[in-house]
């Protein structure tokens, strides 16, 4: 989603959102994101003013003190982003690929079913189709991109082709750098 | 499991936590800051079975053709540093006073762009500095240069040097370019 469209050039709008629409977006991260129960407060508290920026293509990302905590597209699940996963890796189930597909990751490319079902890979849970997940790597402790599956797990793991998961955001895409502009 | 945020190290020279700076070209520069910063995490990362795996090629586990790869980029990473910052060390950050007519004189700015500076940027910071114009221009040679509308040599280079302070003093030549005093010499 970031591999071209960047979080600080191409906004189209921002703007500090009514509270009835900062409820709404809180209501619906919590729904997506249950853990996010024990965090939100600190992370969004009620006063702090949150803006929504809208970028190109239909991205929108939240933004509170200055900070991207989480973005989504037209009005589909959100995303928080990697910088966020890592403080709290339990917001997302977990999808692991093997070491040889890190690299493609990286350069932004859909994971293939069989790089979360070879030996280096782990599905230790059982997830529908449509779910964001964390994409950890064999060997590493912290995530390297947040994705949609595009299959059941139960699916990957019996079709074993084809994309399994999307990659939406990734280390060093164009939102990851902007986090450390 | 703790409810506690995570505090997570990102590497200095590429921002990845320092697990995935195998997978980029900038490897022995993350490895260098790595070691400088967090001696733990770089010795965690890095020693295998006691002995530290030297920077550079050392660190790539299998000589397969994608760590061969991988090489080549870290290869080509570090020829195209050490090209830039020598570039860097043999440019000159040129400022000119411009004689245009008897009274009005201007000052052009050469060569800032090399030292990272982007130009529009500094045109807009020189001219809420001096409270006059300033912008970017081709100049005869075709190249992007700094003009501002007034004479602020001295200045100019006063705040270059406060303002990007990567840019060594020795870098920064000022010079004058008077109106052709006998254009009969041209003809
Ligand atoms: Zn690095």
């Amino acid at each position: 989603m970031f591999k071209k469209v960047h979080p600080k050039e191409d906004i189209a709008s921002q703007s500090q959102v009514k509270s009835s629409v900062q409820r709404n977006i809180r209501t619906k991260l919590l729904d997506q994101m249950p853990e996010l129960e024990k965090h939100l407060d600190e992370l969004m508290p009620k006063k702090a003013a949150l803006t929504v920026v809208k970028l190109r293509e239909h991205i929108s990302l939240v933004v509170v003190n200055g900070e991207v905590l989480f973005f989504n597209h037209f009005d589909e699940a959100y995303y928080p982003t990697l910088k966020l996963l890592h403080k709290y890796p339990a917001l997302l189930p977990k999808l692991q690929v093997d070491r040889g597909a890190i690299r493609f990751v990286l350069s932004g490319a859909n994971i293939m079913c069989p790089g979360l079902t070879s030996p280096g890979a782990r599905m230790d849970v059982s997830l529908p189709e449509g779910r964001v997940v964390a994409i950890m790597a064999e060997g590493k402790e912290h995530a390297l991109a947040v994705g949609i599956t595009k299959m059941s797990t139960d699916d990957i793991r019996q079709v074993n082709k084809g994309h399994g998961v999307d990659t939406i955001h990734y280390l060093g895409d164009q939102l990851w750098k902007s986090l450390f502009e | 499991m703790t409810d506690a945020p995570k505090n997570v190290v990102y590497c200095g020279v590429c921002t990845f936590p320092p697990e995935y700076c195998e997978f980029g070209a900038s490897l022995p520069r993350c490895q260098k800051w790595l070691e400088a910063n967090h001696p733990d995490l770089f010795t965690a990362l890095y020693s295998v079975g006691g002995n530290v795996v030297a920077g550079e090629k050392g660190a790539l586990d299998e000589l397969d053709s994608d760590s061969k790869k991988l090489a080549k980029a870290i290869g080509k990473e570090e020829a195209k540093l050490k090209r830039v910052q020598e570039k860097k060390a043999s440019t000159m950050i040129v400022i000119k006073r411009i004689e245009r007519t008897k009274k009005k004189r201007v000052t052009s700015v050469l060569n800032l762009e090399v030292f990272d500076v982007e130009l529009k940027k500094a045109a807009k910071q020189f001219a809420s500095r001096f409270a006059c114009g300033s912008s970017v221009s081709k100049n005869n040679q075709n190249l992007e240069e700094i003009v501002i509308q007034g004479d602020v040599s001295e200045e100019v280079k006063a705040y270059i040097l406060q303002t990007w302070k990567t840019i060594p003093e020795k870098n920064i030549q000022l010079i004058e370019e008077k109106k052709k005093k006998k254009p009969e010499e041209e003809v």
